[in-house]
């Protein structure tokens, strides 16, 4: 249960030769959730496209379980989901239909679904509590109820490893709770999520570690330890205000205003 | 003249039936090409791509090996240089794309009128499915079927790649090797369309079916059988009104496709004008 689950090795990440992501080092523990916290451009988004492969770091080697990130999406180990879909909202396929994409990995090339492959898809759709709009175009939702599609899609997946990229940006307070209770199960079930958000009240709720990053990683440890005003004043470069307040910080209004993020 | 008439004249020129059996294959092929070329914002690239091909028609005469294999060479190979351009140079991608396939179409026209040949100009630009030879329709054939079968192959996964290459990606999908079974089979769907309605129109057969269905279906299952059946409906019925009006086989298949892209486009259930004006109306009061 204790293995290395993800582990970043002295990564750094440059775009047309600016260094995004310097000299990042981490090692997640199979079974934990952590918090990825840092200002707008401080290289979150970039962390997570690098530990898909999608970036290619300049120096550094991230390895999960012990393999080689294009070894581990063939085993549909890892379940990604990025800050926003670039995807078009007037495709002609459902929910449902998205939610299926998540199993391709398990299908053989006509990726035709056994029940399995079904179960597992009614199973995450109910989880979000969008069974109901399965069959709906996915233009046809809101924001909050897309974000939910794509989480399921993650959840059916399966995979041990979670990769989630601002999850909750633009969904309400209880929508929120569920996904964060969802997180919580799977810790439960042996899986380990990297997950970045805004949302600090609610960070010490489920993370059992925080990673603070600016362009590096500035603090990374359990939450406990890491997640104090001090270290949080150094991340947003004192402009957090009070955090007690941030931790107050929890209405909807607030989330929506995170969704321009 | 009766209906029944209207139809069986025609078929007892030989000439007749393999000009529309080849027109329904091409309809066919190139309309379930075409759900994928919308979807993928591939409209301008298809326009592209079948200009493009003109010179490797040409060579492919001259050298005697199938046009079909020329046209695939410099089909890709224009992409290929859209690519390079687009990446080494400030220059936007639907300027290089413009200036592209314009320069090659334009050496297929220095070749066709400087080489000696057989080739006739005006069947090239506009397609000769009237005149059409057994071995070019036995390439049309085989296109077909290689596309048709790759098509039904490989539809979950191209889907996913026109929808969300990120995720495709992310689940160990090779989008490279996709992109170029895509951009294949249009160069050679191309080929195919051109011996129908010509290099200038088969651009629209390769666009206004899939647009035609897009408007009529939220289901990708439903829009590809659409498309189909629009395709093959314009290419069987413009073949036949071309042979009673004595008029372009192109021509009369592509006003077709585009008769049934405006009735779709007023008439759609859900995404019709008429229907969208109702609701605004309906919003308004
Ligand atoms: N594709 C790109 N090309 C060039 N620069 C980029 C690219 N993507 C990100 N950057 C730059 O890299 C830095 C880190 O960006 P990143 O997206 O990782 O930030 P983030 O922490 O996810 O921010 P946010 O909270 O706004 O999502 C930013 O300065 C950004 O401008
Ligand atoms: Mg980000």
């Amino acid at each position: 249960m204790n293995a290395i689950s993800i582990d970043v090795k002295n990564v750094t990440v440059a775009y047309h030769g600016k260094v995004a992501l310097h000299s990042a080092s981490l090692q997640l523990k199979a079974g934990t959730i952590c918090g990825l916290v840092g200002m707008n451009g401080a290289g979150k988004s970039t962390l997570f496209k690098a530990i898909m492969g999608f970036v290619k770091p300049v120096t550094g080697q991230i390895l999960i379980n012990g393999l080689s990130i294009h070894q581990i999406q063939k085993k549909c180990l890892v379940a990604y989901v990025p800050q926003s879909e670039e995807v078009d909202w007037d495709f002609p396929v459902s929910v449902y239909d998205v939610v299926m994409m998540g199993r391709y990995g398990y299908m053989n090339l006509l990726r035709i679904p056994r029940s399995p492959d079904k179960q597992a898809v009614r199973e995450s759709l109910e989880r979000v509590e969008m069974w109901q709009m399965r069959d709906r175009q996915i233009g046809e939702l809101s924001g909050g109820q897309k974000k939910r599609t794509f989480f399921a899609r993650a959840l059916a997946q399966q995979g041990m490893v979670l990769l989630l990229d601002e999850p909750f940006a633009g969904v309400d307070i209880k929508t929120e709770k569920m996904m964060i209770n969802l997180l919580i199960a799977l810790r439960q079930a042996g899986h380990t999520i990297l997950i970045s958000t805004h949302d600090l009240a609610s960070i010490t709720t489920f993370c059992d570690q925080v990673v603070l990053i600016n362009r590096s990683i500035l603090a990374y440890g359990d939450t406990s330890e890491v997640f104090t005003e001090e270290n949080l004043a150094r991340t947003f470069g004192g402009s957090v205000g009070d955090f007690a307040s941030a931790k107050n910080r929890f209405t909807p209004v607030n989330q929506e205003d995170q969704s321009w993020t | 003249m009766d209906l029944v008439q209207w139809f069986a004249a025609p078929l007892q020129h030989e000439f007749m039936v393999k000009a529309i059996l080849v027109s329904a294959l091409v309809g066919l092929v190139c309309s379930a090409l075409s759900c994928f070329m919308t979807l993928k914002g591939w409209a301008l690239m298809g326009d592209a791509v079948s200009h493009a091909v003109m010179p490797g028609v040409v060579i492919a005469y001259i050298l005697n090996i199938p046009l079909a294999v020329g046209a695939f060479v410099f089909g890709v190979g224009s992409v290929i240089a859209i690519g390079f351009i687009k990446s080494k140079t400030r220059v936007k991608e639907d300027t290089v794309i413009g200036l592209v396939f314009t320069g090659f179409f334009a050496l297929g026209l220095v070749l066709v009128s400087k080489v000696k040949s057989s080739i006739d100009l005006t069947h090239i630009l506009f397609g000769n499915v009237l005149g059409i030879s057994d071995s070019d329709i036995m390439q049309t054939i085989i296109i077909s079927v290689i596309t048709l079968v790759t098509l039904a192959i490989l539809r979950k996964d191209l889907i996913l790649f026109c929808f969300d290459s990120t995720h495709a990606r992310s689940i160990g999908i090779n989008i490279v090797f996709l992109y170029y079974v895509l951009l294949s089979l249009l160069s050679l769907t191309a080929v195919a369309g051109l011996q129908t309605v010509g290099i200038i129109l088969v651009v629209a057969m390769l666009v206004t079916p899939g647009a035609t269905a897009y408007l009529l279906s939220d289901r990708f299952d439903h829009m590809i059988l659409i498309a189909m059946a629009s395709g093959v409906f314009s290419s069987v019925m413009g073949t036949y009104i071309s042979y009673h009006i004595d008029g372009s086989t192109g021509g009369c298949i592509v006003v077709l496709q585009t008769l049934l892209f405006v009735i779709a486009m007023i008439f759609a259930p859900k995404h019709g004008l008429l229907v969208r004006s109702r609701k605004q109306l309906s919003d308004s009061v």
